[in-house]
């Protein structure tokens, strides 16, 4: 009896002519699926939590008030919100140190708040503190 | 007098490459791509001017939404009590320490959760925030 010659007729390639199409399909989903897309906004860091405080002399700083109305008070002086960049581009310019003290009432809209930030970017003011809301 | 066009210049772009080509615009969605997404809340965004994209990786920002109904959520998790904040961003300053905190507010929501959201932030040490907002033509 002869065992010997093993028939292989099964070609032993794995056939790559679909590969194209494979790679394109897969090409597609990862297409669809990516988010291009970033998020903006308005940066801005947080001081840290349990700091000491630190004596800033008063000159150095410009209190900025938002009430609940949304009407803005610079250091006890009411002006409109389109004159904050203004007003506070020529504090900084006489004074570098100024630190713009931004402080909230706990019922101000977040919008108004983001506009005023906007305008305090817009004065290439650095040094923004948060001051917490007031309650009432 | 006979006029022939004479086609010796072989027409037909070589696809014999194209797989390659294919294969690494694949390999760059690939990378670039996030799976991570979150629903989130709807919020209605502020309108700013100056508004910036978020510095490098989508990887390191955790997003924080306060609605308008003064819910919020903190990536996939909701946060019922303003304290559990906390702990939910230490824990992930803990896993990423470079993490930016985009916070998506909605613009009729109250400065005073807000604020809350921000000393909680302060508390976990994670300082860099990012008011998310649309740009807004002025």
């Amino acid at each position: 009896m002869l065992l010997g010659k093993k028939k292989i007729k099964a070609s032993p390639d794995i056939p790559t002519g679909a590969l194209p199409d494979i790679v394109f399909l897969l090409l597609i989903f990862f297409l669809v699926t990516t988010a291009i897309d970033t998020e903006k906004g308005l940066d801005l860091v947080l001081p840290p939590s349990k700091t000491d405080e630190i004596k800033i002399p008063k000159k150095n700083i410009a209190n900025l008030l938002i009430n609940a109305a949304g009407a803005v008070l610079i250091d006890g002086e009411i002006v409109e919100i389109r004159d904050i960049a203004r007003i506070i581009k020529e504090r900084i310019q006489d004074n570098p140190k100024l630190i713009v003290s931004i402080k909230t009432d706990r019922h101000t809209k977040y919008d108004v708040y983001i506009d005023v930030l906007d305008k305090l970017k817009k004065a290439e003011a650095r040094k923004i503190s948060i001051a917490d809301p007031e309650e009432n | 007098m006979k006029l022939t066009r004479k086609n010796k210049v072989m027409s037909g772009i070589p696809t014999a490459s194209l797989p390659d080509i294919i294969f690494m615009l694949l390999i760059f969605f690939m990378v670039a791509t996030v799976l991570k997404q979150y629903s989130g809340l709807k919020v209605k965004l502020p309108d700013a001017e100056l508004v910036k994209k978020i510095p490098g990786s989508k990887r390191h920002v955790v997003t924080i939404w306060i609605d308008s109904d003064n819910q919020i959520m903190c990536d996939d998790y909701k946060v019922n009590e303003i304290a559990e904040l906390r702990n939910v961003l230490y824990q992930k300053r803990v896993d990423d320490p470079q993490i930016i905190i985009a916070l998506k507010a909605d613009k009729n929501s109250e400065m005073g959760i807000v604020s809350d959201v921000q000393q909680e932030m302060r508390k976990a040490d994670a300082l860099k925030v990012n008011y998310s907002a649309r740009r807004g033509v002025f």
